[in-house]
C-alpha cells in the first residue's frame, strides 16, 4: 500500500501511530513491509490456502463474533441435501458440466428456497426466474447457465441458531477448512506456522465487540484465476469476525487509478450499466418487465431495481422514453456472450472486431499477453488511441517488438491509426470517486495545451457530430443515437461540455426538473430520471457535494462534510451492522450508528445505512417484497436477505466457497485436491501466442521453475503512459529490473546490475538485475521456491525504456471478472540480455519444444 | 527570488552582540545576521522512522524549484537512483536494506545461505555476469530445473532479521554555514527566516564554498559552474506556505516549522521510540552545541549517521578562522619584528 497507494497510506501510519498492527502479506518485501510490524512472505498465488487457514483457526478455536454471525450472516442458514464439497468431490463442488466447464448451481441452494444473487453472474438463473420457455432458452445460449434447476423460492429459509445443523452453513464451513492447517498453510504457502500463528493471533486478538481489523489488498488479489474467491475469503473471514459495517473494519479494494471506483459505478465494463444494473444479454422477447423479473431480487433494495432502471433510460432517452415504449428499454444494447477485453482481442484476430477506442489505456504494455494485444491491433480498421504521449499502443506499428522480430511488416498493416492528444485533471473539471466511493471534485487549473482535449469534450463533440450525420434518418437502427439527450451545456474557446451539467444528470431530478435528494426518491412510472442511482444526492439541493472541502479539524472524526460518498454521503457501508439486534452499540469504543428509541429513529456519528426509522424489532409482513420485506436486524441491506453470506448459493460461477486452487502455470501439484486448477477458469481459443505451461508433476514444469509475479512501483504509473515520458518521475526508476533473491542470483549467475533474461511459454524479456535480501526464497513441500519480481512499467517508448514484463504472461481468467492471472505465474531466469530480432521468437519456440508445450497443455478442467 | 522581504538587509554587518557568529550556541541565528526583528528561525525536521521512501520530496522540490532532470542511471543501490544531493537534487532519500530488525517487527525471511555482500564484490568480476553486451545462451543449453534437493525448512526461530531504512536528505541550513561565510559575492546570505540561500544571479561560479561545506551539500552545475542547493523554498515561506517538499510528503516524515518547536517534538518522539524498543533512534543535527551550532534541518535516525550517508561529527570549516587569523597575525607581526630587527642590527654596525 505504501508502494502503490502512498497518499492512502498515510491514513495507515497514522492508525499506526495510535498502536493499530501492521501486518503485510506479500511475496517481496515492499515499502509496506518497511513500516510493518510483521511482513509475511508466501507463495504467489496461495493466498486462499493462507486464507483459509485463518478461517479455519477461528473456526475451530472458537475466535468467531458469536451474536454477529448469528444475526447478521447466513451461518445459520440450512442447505438442500444435494450440495457436495470439494471435500466429497476432490476438488470440485457439486454440478460441475465438464464438458461445458461451467457449474450448475441448483445444488449450492439453500433448503426448501432459492435465492437471487444481489450481483454478478445474474444471468445464469435466467430460465427459472422467467419461467423458461423454449425460445429464451435458445436464445440464451451458452449465458444462461442451470437451466432446470431449483424452482424460485418462497419464503424464509430454514435457520438453526444453535450453528449445529450439519448442513448449515457453518458446519458445512467448517468441515470445509478442516483441512487449511497451519501445517497445510506452511507446505502450500511457505511460510512457517509460527509466523502463520502470529498472523491468526494478531487478527483474532484485535476482532471483536471491542476491536476491528481491516483488510486492504490492491491487484494483488484480484488478478488471478480465483480471483474473486480470494476476496470472498477475507469476506467470510470478515464477517464470521464481525468486521464489517463497523469503523476500522472492512475489506478495502484499493484501486489502480484514481477514479477506477467511479469507472465501475458509471461503467466501462461490458456487462454493467450505471449503478451496478446489468446489461441485457440477448434474451428473445425480453421486455423491461421480463428483464425486471429476471434481474430484480425480491428483497433488499435490489427489489427497487425497476425504479432505477427506467430513471436511467430517462436519463438517457427524456422526452423519448415513455411507458408506452418501454421507456426505450428495447435501445439498450444486447449481450451475446462476453465482450471483455481479452475476448474482444480474439475477436480482433478472427476479424469481427473492426475498430477499437483506446482512452488512457496501454494494452500494447498494460494488458496480459502484450504480443496477442498487438496483433489484435495489427487486424483493425481504425484504431483511434486517447492518450498524453505517443505510447506502444499507438505506434507498435512503425517500432514494436513484431517488426523487429519480423513477424510484422509495417507496409502490411492495413490498420487505420489516430492519435488525439488527451487532457489532464488539473486542465478539465470534473470527479475521482475513491476506493471509500467518496466522490472528489477537481476543477481545472489550466487549458489543455494544443489539441489537448478533455474525454468529456471527446465524446460529447464525437456524439454531436454523429447526431448531425444521421439526422433525419429513419432508419430504426439510428433512432436510439438521435433520441439521446445530447444537450450539455458548452463554454470556452474549445466548446468544453459543463461537467457539473453531467454531474446533475448523474444526480437526476424529478418531474419539474428539481435535483433529487436521495435514490429513495426514485419511482418506476417515468417521473423520475437519474443517470446513476448509487450517485443519487451528489447533487441536492443543485449543490456539487462532491466539491464540499470543510477541513476535518472543524468536524467530527466522520468528517461527512469533505465531498460525498455514495450511497447517501454513507462514509461506512453496512453501518447498522455497528449496533447489536437490538440498536446498541456492540461497544462504546467502536459505536457509529444506534437506535435512538425516542426519537424513533437511527443515529449516531455516520449516516445510517439502513431506513432510518425502521425499527430494531420491526418484522416485515409476509409477502412484503424489496427493501419492505427486510427485518430490523437485516444489516445487508444489498443482499436479497439483508445478511452477509458465508456462503455464496447464487452468484459466483465458480463455487460457493473459495478453494485453494494452484495458478494456471505452477511448479507445484496441489496438496489438498486432485483437482490442480479452478476447473471453470476461463481459458481463450487456442493460439500460438497464448500457450499454456505443464504444471505440478506434469513432465516439462520443470522447464519453468520459477514462481514470477508482477507488480508496480510508487515511482511509476500502470503501463508508464503517464510516468515513463515524465523526467523527473523517469530518473527515479530508470530501467526495467527484476528482482531476485542472492540465492537465486547464485543458483543462476545473475549478476547485481547485470542483465537477465525471463522466458515463459509466451514471450522473452530482458531486465536489469537488482540482487537483494528483499526477495526471500521460500521454502514450499520441502523444496527451496526462488520467485521473480518483475514490475511491469515499461515499454520500447518513452524516456525511460525497457521490456514489457506483460509479454510472459498469458490469458486464463477468473470466471467472474475475467481478468488475467498476472500475479503468479512461472517463468525460467538466465543471465544476459535477450536474442534480438527472429532469435528471440526462436528461443521462446525451443523452450515451447523443451517443455512439451502443445495446444493441449494445461487446458484441462 | 520573488521575496523582497530581505533585500535590504542582504550582506549587512553582523551585530557581535547576538553571539559567537563562527561557531558554538547562536540562539537568534538572524538578529546575529542583522534582521532585528526576524521572525522565529523555520527549518526541517526529518523523522526518517515514518518515511515511506514514496520519492514525492525530490520530485515536489523539483517541479516548485525546476531543478533539472539529472539522468537516467540505474544505481543498483537499492531503491536509491538519485545517489546523493547535488545542485540538480536538493532532496534525496537514501534507500538502506540491514539485517537488522526495525522494533518489534519480524520480517520472517530467511538469507542464511548466501552473502550478498560477498556476491557484491565480486560485481564485474565474476565470468556468470556478462557485460551489457552478452546475450543469453542457446535455448537448448539453458540450465534445467530447481533443485529439488534436501532444503531444510525455516526454522521457526532461526530467521533472519531485515529491515529497509529510508531518510529523505537535505541542506541542513547550518547555524553557522561555512557556504555562507567563505562567499566572496554575497551571493549566500542568512535569511530573515534563518535559512541560507544562494542567490543564483548574484553567484559568479568561484566555488570556494563547495569545500567549505562539511556536508558535501553545495554543488556546482556543470553547464554554468554557479552552486545551486535546497533554499527551504524561500519564495514559499514569504507568502506563508511550507516548502514544497513537506507539502508533498504523505506521512509527515517531513515536518516544517519554528525549529524551537521542531527540537521539542523530535525530543518526545525519540523518547516514545525508545519506549517502543527501537533504541537505536537519535536526533542528528539537533544540538546546538555541535560543530555547526546546530542544524536548521535535522533529522531521526535509526542507526549510525554513516549508514545514511551522513557525516558523523561535522564541524564548520569556518570555525577555526579566527584562530587562524590569529596565527597568521602573530606570524605577520613576528616577521615585521625579525625585519626591524635586522635593520636595527644593520643600524648598529654602522660607525
Amino acid at each position: 500500500m505504501a508502494e502503490c497507494h502512498p497518499v492512502g497510506f498515510q491514513w495507515v501510519m497514522e492508525a499506526k501511530a495510535r498502536g493499530a498492527k501492521l501486518v503485510h502479506v506479500d511475496p517481496r518485501f515492499t515499502r509496506t513491509s518497511a513500516l510493518a510490524d510483521l511482513h509475511v512472505p508466501l507463495r504467489a498465488g496461495t493466498d486462499i490456502a493462507f486464507l483459509g487457514g485463518i478461517i479455519n483457526h477461528v473456526l475451530t478455536h472458537e475466535k468467531y463474533f458469536r451474536d454477529y454471525v448469528v444475526a447478521y450472516t447466513n451461518a445459520p442458514v440450512i442447505l438442500g441435501e444435494d450440495f457436495r464439497d470439494t471435500e466429497d468431490l476432490d476438488g470440485v463442488f457439486s454440478g460441475l458440466d465438464l464438458d461445458h466447464r461451467r457449474y450448475d448451481n441448483s445444488s449450492w441452494q439453500y433448503e426448501g428456497m432459492e435465492v437471487q444473487a444481489a450481483s454478478g453472474e445474474r444471468d445464469q438463473e435466467y430460465d427459472e426466474r422467467t419461467g423458461g420457455g423454449g425460445s429464451v432458452t435458445e436464445a440464451a445460449r451458452g449465458e444462461a447457465h442451470g437451466s432446470g434447476g431449483a424452482a424460485l423460492g418462497e419464503g424464509e429459509p430454514e435457520r438453526d441458531e444453535t450453528l449445529t445443523h450439519p448442513r448449515c452453513v457453518l458446519q458445512v464451513l467448517k468441515r470445509h477448512y478442516a483441512r487449511y492447517t497451519p501445517e497445510t498453510v506452511e507446505q502450500i504457502c511457505g511460510v512457517p506456522r509460527d509466523v502463520f500463528r502470529q498472523v491468526c493471533e494478531l487478527v483474532t486478538e484485535n476482532s471483536g465487540r471491542d476491536r476491528t481489523t481491516a483488510f486492504a489488498y490492491a491487484v494483488g488479489w484480484t488478478q488471478h484465476t480465483v480471483g474473486v474467491q480470494y476476496i470472498r475469503a477475507a469476506a467470510i473471514l470478515q464477517s464470521l469476525l464481525g468486521n464489517i459495517g463497523r469503523p476500522g473494519g472492512g475489506i478495502l479494494a484499493l484501486r489502480g487509478h484514481a477514479s477506477i471506483q467511479g469507472s465501475t459505478d458509471i461503467p466501462t465494463l461490458f456487462n454493467l450499466l450505471p449503478g451496478y444494473i446489468p446489461m441485457p444479454h440477448a434474451h428473445q422477447n425480453q421486455d423491461l418487465d421480463a428483464f425486471v423479473a429476471a434481474e430484480a431480487a425480491r428483497k433488499g433494495y435490489w427489489g427497487n431495481m425497476r425504479s432505477y432502471l427506467v430513471s436511467l433510460l430517462k436519463a438517457y432517452w427524456g422526452e423519448a422514453a415513455t411507458a408506452d415504449n418501454d421507456f426505450c428499454f428495447d435501445y439498450l444494447p444486447r449481450l451475446t456472450g462476453s465482450h471483455s477485453t481479452y475476448e474482444t482481442t480474439m475477436a480482433q484476430l478472427d476479424g469481427v472486431c473492426k475498430g477499437y477506442f483506446l482512452l488512457g489505456e496501454n494494452p500494447a504494455v498494460g494488458n496480459a499477453d502484450s504480443k496477442l494485444m498487438r496483433l489484435g491491433m495489427a487486424n483493425l480498421d481504425w484504431l483511434v488511441v486517447r492518450d498524453f504521449s505517443l505510447i506502444e499502443s499507438a505506434t507498435w506499428w512503425q517500432d514494436g517488438p513484431e517488426i523487429e522480430t519480423g513477424e510484422l511488416r509495417t507496409e502490411d498493416i492495413r490498420t487505420e491509426v489516430f492519435f488525439l492528444p488527451a487532457a489532464a485533471h488539473t486542465e478539465k473539471d470534473g470527479s475521482f470517486t475513491n476506493t471509500q466511493r467518496l466522490l472528489q471534485w477537481h476543477h481545472q487549473a489550466v487549458e489543455p495545451p494544443g489539441d489537448c482535449r478533455s474525454d468529456l469534450w471527446f465524446a460529447f463533440h464525437l456524439g454531436r457530430i454523429l447526431r448531425e450525420k444521421l439526422a433525419g434518418s429513419t432508419d430504426p437502427m439510428d433512432q436510439p443515437l438521435l433520441d439521446l439527450t445530447w444537450d450539455y451545456p458548452t463554454g470556452g474557446e474549445h466548446a468544453e461540455p459543463e461537467a457539473e451539467a453531467v454531474l446533475a444528470e448523474i444526480n437526476g431530478h424529478d418531474a419539474k426538473g428539481s435535483p433529487l435528494a436521495s435514490y429513495e426518491q426514485l419511482a418506476d412510472d417515468g417521473s423520475t430520471s437519474c443517470g446513476c442511482w448509487i450517485y443519487c444526492g451528489v447533487y441536492a439541493d443543485g449543490v456539487n457535494q462532491a466539491a464540499r472541502r470543510k477541513p476535518g479539524r472543524e468536524q467530527d472524526w466522520v468528517a461527512n462534510e469533505w465531498a460525498w460518498a455514495w450511497p447517501a454521503n454513507r462514509r461506512i457501508l453496512y453501518n447498522r451492522a455497528s449496533a447489536d439486534p437490538d440498536g446498541k452499540p456492540w461497544s462504546e469504543r467502536k459505536a457509529l450508528v444506534w437506535w435512538d428509541e425516542e426519537q424513533a429513529k437511527w443515529v449516531g456519528h455516520d449516516i445510517p445505512d439502513f431506513a432510518g426509522t425502521k425499527s430494531p424489532h420491526h418484522r416485515p409482513p409476509p409477502g412484503a417484497t424489496a427493501a419492505e420485506a427486510l427485518s430490523g436486524t437485516d444489516p445487508f441491506i444489498m443482499q436479497a436477505d439483508g445478511k452477509a453470506w458465508l456462503y455464496v448459493p447464487s452468484g459466483l460461477t465458480d463455487g460457493p466457497l473459495p478453494t485453494h486452487y494452484e495458478p494456471q502455470d505452477s511448479p507445484f501439484p496441489n496438496l489438498l485436491y486432485r483437482q490442480q486448477r479452478n476447473p471453470v477458469r476461463q481459458l481463450l481459443p487456442p493460439h500460438p501466442d497464448n500457450r499454456y505451461q505443464p504444471s505440478g508433476t506434469e513432465p516439462g514444469s520443470e522447464v519453468f521453475p520459477y514462481v514470477a509475479t508482477t507488480y508496480r512501483l510508487t515511482e511509476h504509473h500502470t503501463a508508464g503512459g503517464m510516468s515513463r515520458w515524465l523526467p523527473y518521475l523517469a530518473e527515479l526508476q530508470p530501467e526495467f529490473f527484476c528482482e531476485v533473491s542472492p540465492e537465486l542470483a547464485a543458483e543462476r549467475g545473475l549478476a547485481h546490475t547485470g542483465w537477465a533474461t525471463i522466458v515463459s511459454a509466451r514471450g522473452v524479456v530482458e531486465a536489469r538485475v537488482l540482487v537483494t535480501d528483499r526477495m526471500t526464497p521460500l521454502t514450499v513441500r520441502g523444496r527451496r521456491l526462488h520467485q521473480v519480481g518483475l514490475p511491469y512499467h515499461w515499454g520500447p517508448n518513452g524516456y525511460s525504456t525497457g521490456d514489457a514484463a506483460n509479454e510472459l504472461l498469458h490469458l486464463s481468467l477468473d470466471p467472474n471478472t475475467h481478468i488475467q492471472e498476472a500475479k503468479a505465474f512461472a517463468v525460467d531466469i538466465r543471465p544476459g540480455r535477450r536474442p534480438r530480432g527472429p532469435a528471440a521468437v526462436e528461443l521462446v519456440r525451443a523452450y515451447r519444444d523443451r517443455a512439451g508445450i502443445d495446444e493441449h497443455t494445461g487446458t484441462e478442467p | 527570488m520573488t521575496d523582497s522581504g530581505g533585500d535590504e538587509t542582504r550582506g549587512a554587518r553582523p551585530d557581535p552582540r547576538h553571539g559567537n557568529l563562527l561557531s558554538g550556541p547562536q540562539p537568534d541565528v538572524a538578529g546575529a545576521a542583522g534582521y532585528p526583528d526576524s521572525p522565529p528561525r523555520m527549518g526541517f525536521f526529518t523523522d526518517t522512522s515514518v518515511c515511506i521512501g514514496c520519492k514525492a520530496c525530490e520530485v515536489a522540490c523539483k517541479e516548485w524549484n525546476a531543478v533539472p532532470e539529472d539522468g537516467l542511471v540505474l544505481t543498483g543501490m537499492s531503491y536509491d537512483n538519485t545517489g546523493g544531493l547535488g545542485a540538480d537534487t536538493w532532496r534525496h532519500v537514501a534507500f538502506i536494506e540491514q539485517r537488522k530488525p526495525l522494533g518489534r517487527q519480524e520480517p520472517g525471511v530467511s538469507h542464511d545461505d548466501a552473502d550478498v555482500f560477498a556476491a557484491a564484490r565480486t560485481l564485474g568480476t565474476c565470468a556468470s555476469s556478462p557485460g551489457p553486451g552478452a546475450t543469453a545462451p542457446a535455448a537448448g543449453t539453458a540450465p534445467a530445473g530447481a533443485p529439488a534437493g534436501e532444503i531444510s525448512p525455516v526454522h521457526p526461530d532461526g530467521r533472519a532479521e531485515l529491515r529497509w531504512l529510508m531518510a529523505s536528505d537535505v541542506c541542513k541550513h547550518c547555524t553557522h554555514a561555512a557556504c555562507l561565510d567563505v562567499c566572496p559575492t554575497g551571493s549566500l546570505f542568512r535569511t530573515e527566516f534563518g535559512t541560507v540561500v544562494v542567490q543564483e544571479d548574484i553567484c559568479n561560479g568561484c566555488g570556494y564554498c563547495v569545500p567549505a561545506c562539511p556536508y558535501g551539500v553545495i554543488d556546482q552545475r556543470r553547464d554554468d559552474g554557479r552552486v545551486w542547493k535546497c533554499t527551504l523554498c524561500y519564495d514559499r515561506l514569504g507568502v506563508g506556505m511550507e516548502p514544497a517538499c513537506a507539502k508533498a510528503c504523505p506521512t509527515d516524515s517531513i515536518q516544517f516549522g519554528p525549529l524551537e518547536e521542531l527540537r521539542e517534538r523530535a525530543a518526545g518522539r525519540v523518547a516514545r521510540l525508545h519506549e517502543a524498543g527501537v533504541p537505536d533512534a537519535r536526533l542528528y543535527g539537533a544540538d546546538p552545541g555541535d560543530g555547526v551550532g546546530g542544524d536548521g534541518a535535522f533529522f531521526l535516525l535509526l542507526d549510525e549517521p554513516e549508514v545514511y550517508g551522513l557525516p558523523p561529527d561535522p564541524v564548520v570549516t569556518t570555525r577555526d578562522l579566527p584562530d587562524m587569523w590569529r596565527h597568521a597575525a602573530l606570524a605577520a607581526a613576528s616577521l615585521a619584528a625579525l625585519a626591524v630587527s635586522s635593520f636595527v642590527g644593520f643600524g648598529r654596525r654602522r660607525p
